[in-house]
C-alpha cells in the first residue's frame, strides 16, 4: 500500500510538472494563433460517435492551416475530454472559454451535454457549434445547430413515408430521453394534424441500452397485421439498435412489411455490426457517405488519408462539421476578428456549399439550410437514396406543429435579436435555454 | 418466416434448377435477344426500369430466369466491371466466386473490386419475391411450395389466383393446398353471392390466420356515424360469432409467446448470473468484473469467427469450450493476483475487482477499439419456429433457453460428482474444517473462482447472439446478475434458476401494460420489498453452515 501511494504521488506530480510544460509553452504560442476547442468525449459510453468528430475537426483545423491559416494566424485545437459525463461538459465549457480563451467551441453530442453547456456559454458570451440532428425548441444568441432540426429530418421522412409509402397506421419507438420524447411529441402533432387517428399511432419508449425486444416487436408485428401499411419511425438511440433490428428479422418482420425509419442509425453505427438484418430499412439525414458529388468524393479521401485508414466511413454529423468550421472561417474573415459579438453577427446569411450539392446557409435563427435525404440501408452499411428533398430545407428552431411553440420564432438580427419571439404577444420571453 | 424459409430453400433450389438447366442447345435466338434486353436494363436502367426489367424477367420463360431473379434477391448478382458482364457470384475469403448468369459458365475468382453488386430497394424485392413464388409454384420441395403460397396471397390478383388455382388441381401436399384454400376462402369473404359468403365465414373460424381476422374484423367494425360497415346483419352476426371462436384461441397463443419470451430473458438472466452465483454465492465473492468475463466470452466468439469466417455454426460451437477456457483462465489469474489477498475483507475486494473491470474494458477498447464488433449469426439460428399465424418462436431465443438448461445442468453434475464439486462444497460450507481435513483450500478457491469465471465466458458466447459485442457489455448484465442470485437466495444454484426464470416471466407479463422502462422498475422494487422480507432470498441456505 505504501508503495502504491508513492508511485501515486509520482504520477501526480510528473503529471502537473507536465501539465506547467504545456501551459507555458502554449502561452508562448498564444499570441501568433487563434484556439479553437473541440469538446467531445474521448471516453465513457458516447466516445463510440464523438471520438470521429474529434478527429474531423482535426482533420479541418489542420487543412485551414496548410491553406495559411486563419487572419494570418494558425489554428490550435484545444482538445479536451467530457468523458460523456454532462457536468463535466460545462466545467470542460467553462475551462476553455477562461483559461485557454478559445476563440469558438466544436462540440457536445447529446442533448443532455448541450444543456449543460448551455448556461456556460451564454455566461461567458462563446461561440458553440453543434453538430448533430435534435429535437429543436432551443434558439441560443451563442450556439450555432448545424445539426438537423425536427423539420429537417423527422417531419420530412414522416412525409416520404406517407405519400411515398402509403403507411396508414405508424409506431413510433424510441429511447426514453429528451430528444426522442419530443421529437415523438412533434410528430404525434403532425400526423394528427394529417388525420391520422389516434388508435393507429403507438408510442414506445425503452430504456438505454435495452436488449431484450421480444415483447415490442411481437406488438409491432400485432400492431402492423391490422391490414393497413405499418411503418416503425425510430429514435432508439445507440447500441438498443442492433437487438431491436435482429429481432425484427427473426420474427420475420422485412423491411417490405414494415420498413423502420431511424434518425440515429448513420454510416459510422452501421460499420461494426452484422448489417443482414438490417437490409432494407430505412434512414433519414442530410448527408449520405454514398452522394455521389466530387466534393464528396474528396472529402472521403481526405478523411481516409488523414486518419490513415481505408475502411472509416464519414456520416451526417462530420459534414456538419465540415459545414459549421468553413462558416466560422467565413465569418471571421468577413468580421475581420474573432471577437464573439463580431463573428455572431457576420456569420448570418454566410453560405457555404455542402458535400451533396447544395449551398447551406446560416439563417438568422442560427440554424442551417440542409437537403434531406431518405435512403435504404444496403448490406455494406452504405445508404442508397431512394428520395431526397429538391431544396434546401431551412431549419426551423421553434416547430410549428406544437400548439405551445407555434407562435414562437427565433431571430438574432435586428429588430427582433431573440431566439424565443412571441410573434403574437410580440414579445421575448427572456427564456434563455 | 416467409422471407426467411425462401432465402432457407433458395440454395438448394438454386441447386436444384442448375442441374435441370444445364445449356438447353438450341434456344431460339429471339428469346435471347429479348433476354439479353432484360438484363441490360437490369445492370444500366434506373430504379424504374430495373423495376420492369424483373417483371418482365418472370414472364421471359428462360431457362435461368428464375436463378437470376433468385441471386439478384440474394445480393449475389453482380456486374463485372471489366466487361460490363453480369455474374452470379459467391463470396469467399478472395472475393468472388463467379459464374456467368446468362450461361452459368465458370469464370473463377475475382477481387471484391473488381465487380459492383446489382442494387435494390424495398419496391424491387418485393416484387422479386411475387415472382420467385409464382416461378416456384412447381418446385419439388413442399416447403418451398408453401413459401411461395404465401408470397403470392400477399398482393392476389386476378393473374395469380389463376395460377393457384390450376396448381391447387394437382397439389399433392395437405398443408400447401389448406394455404392455397385459404387464400380462396378469403377471397370468396368478398364473394357478391350470400352462401358463398357465409359458407367461407364458416371454415374461415377454424383456421389460424391473421388475414382471417382483420378481414372479420373489418366486417363487425362501424364507421364514424356508428354505422356498421358490413350492410347484412347475418353475415355481421357470423363475423362476430367467427371472430370471438378465434379471438379466444389468438389470446391462448398470446399467453404462450408471453411465457416463452419470459423464459428466454430468464434464461439470459440465468446465463449471466449463474457464474456468479458460485463466485458470489458459494465463495462470497463481491466480483464486480464479472460482466467483463462474459463481455471477455463474446469477444471470444468474434475471435473465433474471424478465424473461421466461413463456417459461422462451427465458430460458435468451438467458441463455448475456447471462451470457457480463456475466461477461466483470466478468473483464476484475478483470484491467484488480487482476491486471494483479499479474503474476509468484501469492501476491498469490491474496489479492487471493479478496477479490474475498468482495467479489461479498457484493454478490450485499445485491442479491439471502441466500436462494437459484428458477430454474425449461423443460419440455423436466425429466423423463426413458425407453428402457425398466430405463434412463431426465435430460434435463437429458443436456443439459447436449452443451452442454459445445458449449462445448469452440466453445472450441477459437476458440483455433485467430482472431485472438485465436492472440495468446493466442502469448503463453502466450513473452510476450517476442510483445511484440517487435508483439502487444499487455496487451490480450490482459485478453481472455483475459475470455474464461475469459465461459466460466465461461456454465458458470454450465448449474449454474442442476442446483444452487442463491444465493451461495455458486461456493465448492462452486472447489476442483473447481482439481482438474480440475491433473489434466488446466496449459495444456492437451483435458487438462480427459479429467481431467473420467474423474474424473466413477471418482466414480460408486466411489459405489455406498464411498458419496458416501468415494468423493469416494478421488478426492482418487488425485490427489495422481498428482500425486507426474506433477506435471504427464496432459497436460504439452512443449517449450521448458513449461520456461520
Amino acid at each position: 500500500m505504501k508503495k502504491l501511494t508513492h508511485s501515486l504521488r509520482k504520477i501526480a506530480l510528473s503529471s502537473a510538472l507536465s501539465s506547467l510544460l504545456l501551459a507555458s509553452a502554449s502561452s508562448v504560442m498564444a499570441e501568433d494563433t487563434i484556439k479553437v476547442g473541440v469538446l467531445h468525449s474521448l471516453s465513457g459510453t458516447m466516445a463510440i460517435s464523438e471520438t470521429t468528430l474529434k478527429d474531423t475537426m482535426l482533420m479541418l483545423i489542420d487543412e485551414q492551416n496548410k491553406k495559411g491559416g486563419l487572419l494570418g494566424k494558425k489554428l490550435e485545437a484545444v482538445v479536451v475530454d467530457p468523458a460523456s459525463n454532462w457536468p463535466l461538459f460545462a466545467e470542460k465549457a467553462r475551462e476553455l472559454l477562461t483559461k485557454d480563451k478559445v476563440a469558438s467551441i466544436f462540440g457536445c453530442w447529446t442533448s443532455v451535454s448541450r444543456k449543460s453547456v448551455l448556461p456556460v456559454i451564454e455566461e461567458l458570451n462563446g461561440v458553440l457549434f453543434y453538430p448533430v440532428q435534435y429535437e429543436g425548441e432551443e434558439s441560443s444568441k451563442n450556439v450555432f445547430y448545424t445539426g438537423a432540426a425536427p423539420n429537417q429530418q423527422a417531419i420530412p421522412a414522416v412525409d416520404y413515408l406517407m405519400n411515398d409509402l402509403k403507411v396508414k397506421r405508424w409506431v413510433l419507438a424510441g429511447t426514453d430521453y429528451v430528444y426522442p420524447r419530443t421529437t415523438n411529441k412533434i410528430l404525434e402533432a403532425y400526423l394528427i394534424s394529417k388525420g391520422v387517428a389516434k388508435k393507429d399511432i403507438m408510442i414506445n419508449y425503452t430504456p438505454f441500452g435495452h436488449s431484450d425486444w421480444q415483447s415490442i416487436v411481437a406488438d409491432v408485428k400485432k400492431f402492423g397485421s391490422a391490414g393497413k401499411k405499418t411503418a416503425v419511425v425510430s429514435t432508439i438511440n445507440g447500441d438498443a439498435n442492433i437487438p431491436f433490428y435482429k429481432e425484427l428479422g427473426n420474427q420475420g418482420i422485412s423491411a417490405e412489411n414494415i420498413p423502420v425509419i431511424a434518425f440515429s442509425v448513420g454510416e459510422e453505427e452501421l460499420s461494426g455490426i452484422d448489417t443482414k438484418p438490417l437490409v432494407g430499412h430505412l434512414a433519414a439525414w442530410n448527408y449520405f457517405m454514398s452522394v455521389d458529388t466530387t466534393k464528396n468524393a474528396a472529402f472521403i479521401q481526405q478523411w481516409k488519408d488523414y486518419i490513415k485508414n481505408p475502411k472509416r466511413v464519414t456520416n451526417d454529423p462530420m459534414e456538419a462539421h465540415y459545414i459549421g468550421f468553413n462558416m466560422w472561417v467565413k465569418a471571421v474573415e468577413k468580421a475581420g476578428t474573432t471577437d464573439p459579438d463580431a463573428v455572431q453577427k457576420a456569420i448570418i446569411g454566410v453560405e457555404f456549399p455542402n458535400l451533396t450539392g447544395g449551398t447551406s446557409k446560416m439563417l438568422p435563427n442560427h440554424h442551417i439550410s440542409k437537403p434531406v435525404l431518405i435512403g435504404e440501408i444496403q448490406d455494406n452499411g452504405q445508404f442508397l437514396t431512394v428520395w431526397q428533398t429538391n431544396k434546401l430545407i431551412d431549419g426551423d428552431a421553434w416547430s410549428d406543429f406544437l400548439p405551445e411553440s407555434k407562435p414562437i420564432i427565433a431571430d438574432w438580427t435586428a429588430p427582433i435579436n431573440c431566439g424565443n419571439f412571441n410573434t403574437k404577444t410580440k414579445k421575448c420571453s427572456g427564456q434563455k435555454y | 418466416m416467409k422471407a426467411n424459409s425462401i432465402k432457407r430453400y433458395s440454395g438448394w433450389v438454386a441447386m436444384l434448377l442448375l442441374i435441370f438447366s444445364i445449356p438447353t442447345i438450341g434456344q431460339d435466338v429471339l428469346q435471347a435477344n429479348t433476354f439479353n434486353d432484360i438484363l441490360s436494363k437490369l445492370k444500366l436502367g434506373s430504379m424504374q426500369e430495373r423495376e420492369q426489367a424483373i417483371d418482365q424477367l418472370a414472364g421471359s420463360g428462360h431457362a435461368r430466369a428464375l436463378l437470376i431473379a433468385q441471386a439478384l434477391l440474394d445480393g449475389k448478382l453482380l456486374l463485372l466491371k471489366a466487361d460490363d458482364k453480369l455474374m452470379i457470384g459467391l463470396e469467399n475469403n478472395q472475393g468472388y466466386d463467379i459464374s456467368d448468369a446468362v450461361t452459368g459458365e465458370k469464370s473463377g475468382t475475382v477481387a471484391r473490386e473488381a465487380v459492383t453488386k446489382i442494387n435494390l430497394t424495398n419496391k424491387l424485392r418485393g416484387s422479386l419475391r411475387k415472382i420467385i413464388g409464382q416461378l416456384e409454384l412447381s418446385a419439388d420441395d413442399p416447403a418451398v411450395r408453401l413459401a411461395a403460397v404465401k408470397a403470392m396471397a400477399k398482393e392476389a390478383d386476378s393473374n395469380t389466383l389463376e395460377l393457384l388455382k390450376s396448381r391447387a388441381a394437382i397439389e399433392p401436399d395437405a398443408d400447401v393446398k389448406n394455404a392455397i384454400a385459404l387464400v380462396f376462402l378469403l377471397q370468396d369473404m368478398n364473394s357478391a353471392d350470400k352462401a358463398v359468403r357465409i359458407k367461407a365465414i364458416d371454415a374461415l373460424k377454424d383456421h389460424n390466420s391473421l388475414d382471417a381476422v382483420n378481414q372479420l374484423k373489418g366486417m363487425v367494425e362501424k364507421d364514424a356515424d356508428g354505422r356498421p360497415l358490413e350492410a347484412d346483419a347475418d353475415i355481421r352476426n357470423l363475423a362476430e360469432a367467427a371472430l370471438a371462436k378465434i379471438s379466444t384461441r389468438l389470446q391462448i397463443y398470446s399467453s404462450i409467446e408471453t411465457v416463452f419470451f419470459g423464459l428466454s430473458l430468464g434464461a439470459v438472466l440465468v446465463l449471466a448470473a449463474i457464474g456468479l452465483a458460485i463466485t458470489f454465492g458459494v465463495m462470497g465473492i463481491i466480483n464486480m468484473a464479472h460482466g467483463e468475463l462474459m463481455m471477455l466470452g463474446a469477444y471470444t466468439t468474434y475471435v473465433m469467427q474471424q478465424l473461421l469466417p466461413n463456417h459461422l455454426g462451427v465458430a460458435l460451437i468451438v467458441s463455448i469450450p475456447v471462451a470457457f477456457l480463456v475466461a477461466a483462465l483470466v478468473g483464476v489469474a484475478i483470484e491467484r493476483g488480487i482476491i486471494r489477498f483479499l479474503y474476509g475483507r468484501p469492501l476491498e475486494t469490491l474496489l479492487a475487482t471493479f478496477g479490474v473491470s475498468l482495467f479489461l474494458q479498457q484493454t478490450v477498447r485499445s485491442i479491439f477499439s471502441p466500436l462494437n464488433r459484428s458477430v454474425a449469426t449461423p443460419e440455423w439460428m436466425s429466423g423463426s419456429w413458425q407453428i402457425n399465424d398466430f405463434l412463431s418462436l426465435t430460434w435463437n431465443r429458443f436456443y439459447i433457453l436449452v443451452f442454459c438448461l445445458l449449462v445448469f445442468i452440466a453445472l450441477l453434475q459437476i458440483l455433485k460428482h467430482t472431485k472438485l464439486g465436492l472440495e468446493v462444497r466442502a469448503v463453502a460450507q466450513n473452510r476450517n474444517m476442510a483445511k484440517a481435513m487435508g483439502i487444499p483450500t487455496a487451490r480450490v478457491d482459485a478453481m472455483t473462482f475459475g470455474l464461475g469465471s469459465g461459466i460466465a465466458g461461456v454465458a458470454g458466447v450465448a449474449l454474442s447472439q442476442i446483444t452487442n459485442v463491444g465493451p461495455n457489455l458486461g456493465q448492462a448484465y452486472i447489476v442483473d446478475s447481482f439481482m438474480v442470485v440475491v433473489f434466488g437466495g446466496v449459495g444456492n444454484l437451483l435458487g438462480t434458476l427459479v429467481a431467473g426464470f420467474s423474474l424473466g416471466i413477471a418482466n414480460k407479463f408486466l411489459e405489455p401494460f406498464a411498458g419496458a422502462v416501468l415494468a423493469k422498475i416494478l421488478v426492482l422494487v418487488f425485490i427489495i420489498l422481498f428482500i425486507q422480507k426474506r433477506p435471504r432470498g427464496l432459497f436460504p441456505q439452512k443449517g449450521r453452515a448458513a449461520e456461520a
